[in-house]
C-alpha cells in the first residue's frame, strides 16, 4: 500500500478575520533548520499593512467595549483551543527552529498556552492593580483607570517562533487594544497557525491582524502610520528599531521594546501587568462632591 | 374611535423543565474526595418550598464527621495544596468555572427547586455569577505577588465556611474561590434547607480533578456549624448569615487565634431625591426589595424618599407592584417565588403584623397565592416611623418600609440610624450629591442610581453589625492570606 500523499497547507496572512494572500500577489520561501522548504509564505506589502491597520482600527472600539470578564474568557478560550492543538503547534515550532528538538518545541508550546491563561486572568484585574482612587486635597471624587491606547503595531521577535509572539501579543490585546503583528520573517508559520486558533476562539475579526513578509519593507509603513497608537519594536534590529522610533516620533506614537529580562521568554520576567500598562493610557476622572 | 382593546392579557404558564436534574434519594458527606456515609447515621429531608415536597435526604454531620472533614482538609493542605504553584491552582479553578458554565441549566433548576427562588434569577444571576467568581479568582491564584506589593501572600490553612440559604451556590462560590486561589483548603457547610447545589458542586470538583480533601462539603444544621467553628484544626472561619449567629461565632472564635470574617444582616436605606428619574427609581426600588423575595442581606428594605416626591413615588410603586407575578418559582415569568421555609414565612408574617399593629399603613396587591408551599405577597408600608419594628429589624422578606426626609442631612441621619451597615442606594441626577451622600453612608456598598449589582471584581461586605471582611475583588483575597515579609 502506498503512503498517503500529504495535503499541504497554504499559509496566508490574517487581516480583518480573513485569511488572505497579499494584494501584491507575492510570496517568499520559508525554510526549516536544515534548509528544506517548509512553505511559501505571503510576502506582504505596504498596502497589506495599511489594510491591517484599518481592520484593527475598526475592530478596536468594539473589543474595548466588551466587558473585561468577556475578554478574559476569550483569552482563556485561546488557551483552550491551543491546548487541543498542542501537537500541531509543537511540530510547527520544531520544524522552524534552529536545533530545536521535539521536547523544546513542546515546552515552548506549553509555555505559550500558559501565558495566554496568565494574561486571561488579568483582564478584570489590571485596572484594580494599576488604577485607583487619588486622595486630592479638595471635595472631589478622583479616580484613575487604565484604558487601552488603541491600535498597537507589534514587530514580533524573530525566534523562537511562538512564545515571544504570544508574550508580546497577549498583554496588548487583553486591555482592549487591537494589534497589527509583523510575524517573524524567518519563521512566520507558527504565527499563521496561531491566527487560525484566534479565529476559532471568539476573538472578534480585526482584533489581531498578522502580516508576513520582509521586515525592511513592512516596518516603515507600520511605524509611520498615523492610526497606529503604540509600537512594540521588540523584533527590530538596532538600526531598524531606531529608524522606526524616529518615524513614530512624528505622530507622537509611543514606542515600547522588551528589556533584556523580558526577553528571557520562559521566565516569569517575560510576563507582567506593567506590560499591559505599557499599552494603556491613564484616564483620571474628577467629579465634585457636595449637596 | 379605535376599537377598545382588552388589556387584561395574562401570561400562559411557562414552566422550566426539571428534566436536567437527577436527584439521589440520599446524600452522604463529601469528605476526602468521596461521598461518605455520615458517622452520625442521621439524615434530614430537604424540601421544595414551593410545593412542600421532599426532594431528598441529606446527612446531618456530627462532631465525628466534622473531625473527619477537618482532618481531610488538613491533610490535603499539608499534603500538597499549599505548595502547589499558583498557576496550577488557577487551572483547577478555571476548570470548575467552565464546568459550572457547562452545567448551568441543571444547577439553576436545582437551585430553584431546593430554595424557591425564581428560575429567572437562578438562571440569569446566581449560577452565571458563581461561575464568574471561580473564573475571577482563578486569575488571582498566580498573581498574588501583584495583589499585595511588598509582602508575600501565604495561605492561612484550613478554612471553615458556613453559608446561608438565600444564594446557596453563589455563596459557596464566594467562599470557595478566593480560599482555594490563595492556597487554603476548605470545609464548607451549606444551609440545611438548601444543600443540594453544594452537593452537586462536589461532583463538579471531582470532575475537575481537584485533589481529594481540598474541598470538603458537610451538611447539617446549627449544631454541625457550631462543631465546625469550634474545631481546633480550623485556622479560619468565614460565615454568612444572621447577625445573631455571627455574634455567637465571634464569641466562640475570640482569643483562639482563628481568623474570622462575617457577612451578616442588613437594613439598607434606598434614598430617593426629588430630582431622580422616578421611573428608573421605581424599577430600582422594586429590584432592591423584591429581588429574591427580599431574602437578601443587602435588600433595600427602607425606602427614604424626599417629601416632595413621596406621593408620586409611592403611587408608581403601587402600580408596579400590581404587575409583579408571585408563584411557581420554576415558571420563567415569575417575579417573586417561594419563601425559603416555614420558619422564614412565619418571621415575615410576624413583622408584617407588627407593622400593622404599630400603625403603619399596609399595601399589598391582590394576587392569588399558590395553595401549597410558602408564599408571601409583596408588601409596602407607608406612615412608617423610625421607631417601628419594620423600620429597625431585618425582615428578610418582600416587605418595604417607606419613610420620608426633607434635606440631605436628614437623609444621612436616617439612613445611618441602624446598627447595620451593609449597603445603601442613592437616587439623584446630581452627581456631586451622589458622591457627597456616598461619603456619608455607613455602608460597605453604595449603589448610585442602581441597586443589587454584584460582580466578582467588586468587593462586598458590611460596616458595623453587618460584619467585617470583604468578598470579591482584590480585597476579597485578604481574609485568606497571611502577609509575610
Amino acid at each position: 500500500m502506498s503512503e498517503r500523499l500529504a495535503v499541504n497547507k497554504t499559509y496566508k496572512q490574517f487581516i480583518g478575520g480573513a485569511f488572505e494572500r497579499s494584494e501584491s500577489g507575492r510570496s517568499y520561501p520559508v525554510v526549516g533548520a536544515g534548509g528544506e522548504l517548509l512553505a511559501h509564505a505571503v510576502q506582504g506589502s505596504r498596502k497589506d499593512v495599511r489594510d491591517a491597520v484599518v481592520a484593527a482600527r475598526s475592530a478596536q472600539e468594539v473589543w474595548a467595549g466588551r466587558t473585561a470578564y468577556n475578554r478574559g474568557q476569550i483569552l482563556y478560550r485561546v488557551a483552550e483551543v491551543m491546548e487541543s492543538r498542542r501537537g500541531e503547534f509543537a511540530a510547527e515550532v520544531a520544524r522552524a527552529g534552529d536545533g530545536c528538538d521535539g521536547s523544546m518545541a513542546a515546552a515552548e508550546t506549553a509555555a505559550a498556552i500558559d501565558r495566554w491563561v496568565w494574561y486571561a486572568g488579568w483582564a478584570d484585574k489590571f485596572a484594580t492593580v494599576l488604577g485607583g482612587a487619588n486622595p486630592v486635597a479638595g471635595p472631589y471624587f478622583n479616580l484613575s483607570v487604565p484604558e487601552p491606547v488603541g491600535v498597537v503595531g507589534i514587530v514580533a521577535p524573530g525566534e523562537p517562533p511562538l512564545l515571544p509572539l504570544v508574550s508580546r501579543l497577549a498583554p496588548v490585546i487583553v486591555s482592549g487594544n487591537s494589534a497589527v503583528v509583523l510575524a517573524s520573517e524567518r519563521c512566520p508559520l507558527a504565527a499563521v497557525t496561531l491566527a487560525e486558533t484566534l479565529a476559532l476562539s471568539d476573538v472578534p475579526a480585526g482584533v489581531v491582524n498578522i502580516v508576513t513578509g520582509h521586515r525592511d519593507e513592512l516596518v516603515p509603513p507600520l511605524a509611520g502610520h498615523a492610526a497606529v497608537d503604540s509600537l512594540d519594536l521588540t523584533g527590530c534590529g538596532a538600526e531598524q528599531g531606531a529608524d522606526a522610533a524616529r518615524q513614530a516620533a512624528a505622530t507622537i506614537t509611543r514606542v515600547v521594546s522588551a528589556s533584556t529580562a523580558e526577553r528571557q521568554w520562559f521566565d516569569e520576567a517575560a510576563q507582567s501587568p506593567y506590560l499591559i500598562d505599557a499599552f494603556c493610557e491613564t484616564k483620571t476622572v474628577w467629579h465634585p462632591k457636595g449637596r | 374611535m379605535p376599537p377598545a382593546v382588552d388589556f387584561s392579557l395574562d401570561y400562559a404558564p411557562a414552566p422550566e423543565s426539571t428534566a436536567p436534574v437527577r436527584l439521589a434519594a440520599q446524600y452522604g458527606l463529601f469528605v476526602g474526595g468521596e461521598m461518605v456515609e455520615p458517622a452520625s447515621g442521621r439524615l434530614a429531608a430537604t424540601t421544595n418550598p414551593a410545593t412542600g415536597e421532599k426532594l431528598a435526604e441529606v446527612s446531618v454531620a456530627d462532631a465525628a464527621d466534622v473531625d473527619r472533614a477537618v482532618a481531610a482538609a488538613r491533610s490535603a493542605w499539608e499534603g500538597g495544596w499549599r505548595d502547589l504553584p499558583g498557576a496550577e491552582r488557577a487551572k483547577y479553578l478555571y476548570r470548575v468555572a467552565r464546568l459550572l458554565q457547562e452545567r448551568a441549566r441543571e444547577f439553576a433548576v436545582l437551585e430553584t427547586m431546593d430554595g424557591g427562588k425564581p428560575i429567572r434569577e437562578s438562571r440569569d444571576l446566581d449560577i452565571p455569577l458563581a461561575a464568574a467568581h471561580f473564573f475571577y479568582y482563578a486569575g488571582w491564584a498566580d498573581k498574588l505577588d501583584y495583589a499585595f506589593s511588598g509582602r508575600r501572600a501565604a495561605p492561612v490553612g484550613v478554612a471553615a465556611q458556613i453559608i446561608p440559604w438565600n444564594f446557596p451556590l453563589l455563596m459557596a462560590a464566594w467562599k470557595l474561590a478566593p480560599a482555594l486561589a490563595c492556597g487554603n483548603t476548605v470545609v464548607l457547610k451549606p444551609a440545611p434547607t438548601t444543600p443540594l447545589t453544594a452537593l452537586l458542586l462536589a461532583e463538579v470538583l471531582r470532575d475537575a480533578d481537584v485533589p481529594a480533601g481540598v474541598v470538603n462539603i458537610i451538611t447539617g444544621g446549627d449544631a454541625t456549624g457550631a462543631a465546625l467553628v469550634a474545631h481546633p484544626g480550623v485556622d479560619k472561619v468565614a460565615f454568612t448569615g444572621s447577625t445573631e449567629v455571627g455574634r455567637a461565632i465571634g464569641a466562640e472564635v475570640a482569643a483562639t487565634g482563628k481568623r474570622l470574617t462575617l457577612e451578616l444582616g442588613g437594613k439598607a436605606a434606598n434614598i430617593v431625591f426629588e430630582d431622580a428619574a422616578l421611573d428608573q427609581v421605581t424599577e430600582g426600588i422594586v429590584n432592591g426589595i423584591y429581588f429574591n423575595g427580599g431574602q437578601v442581606c443587602c435588600a433595600g428594605a427602607r425606602l427614604l424618599v424626599q417629601e416632595s416626591v413621596a406621593d408620586a413615588v409611592v403611587g408608581k410603586l403601587r402600580r408596579r407592584m400590581d404587575t409583579l407575578r408571585v408563584g411557581d418559582p420554576l415558571d420563567k415569568n415569575t417575579d417573586i417565588g417561594a419563601i425559603n421555609s416555614q420558619a422564614q414565612l412565619d418571621r415575615i408574617a410576624e413583622l408584617v403584623a407588627a407593622g400593622v399593629a404599630e400603625g403603619a399603613e399596609l399595601y399589598a396587591p391582590q394576587c392569588e397565592l399558590p395553595e401549597r408551599g410558602f408564599f408571601h405577597p409583596p408588601v409596602l408600608f407607608t406612615n412608617v416611623s423610625t421607631a417601628h419594628r419594620i423600620a429597625r429589624e431585618e425582615i428578610f422578606g418582600p416587605v418595604l418600609s417607606v419613610l420620608t426626609f426633607r434635606t440631605a442631612t436628614e437623609a444621612v441621619a436616617k439612613a445611618n440610624n441602624t446598627p447595620y451597615g451593609l449597603s445603601a442606594g442613592i437616587w439623584t441626577e446630581k452627581g456631586s450629591r451622589l458622591l457627597w451622600m456616598a461619603d456619608r453612608m455607613q455602608a460597605g456598598v453604595v449603589w448610585a442610581n442602581t441597586f443589587n449589582r454584584f460582580d466578582p471584581a467588586s468587593p462586598f461586605g458590611g460596616y458595623r453589625e453587618s460584619g467585617h471582611g470583604r468578598e470579591g475583588g482584590r480585597a476579597g483575597l485578604l481574609p485568606y492570606v497571611e502577609l509575610v515579609a
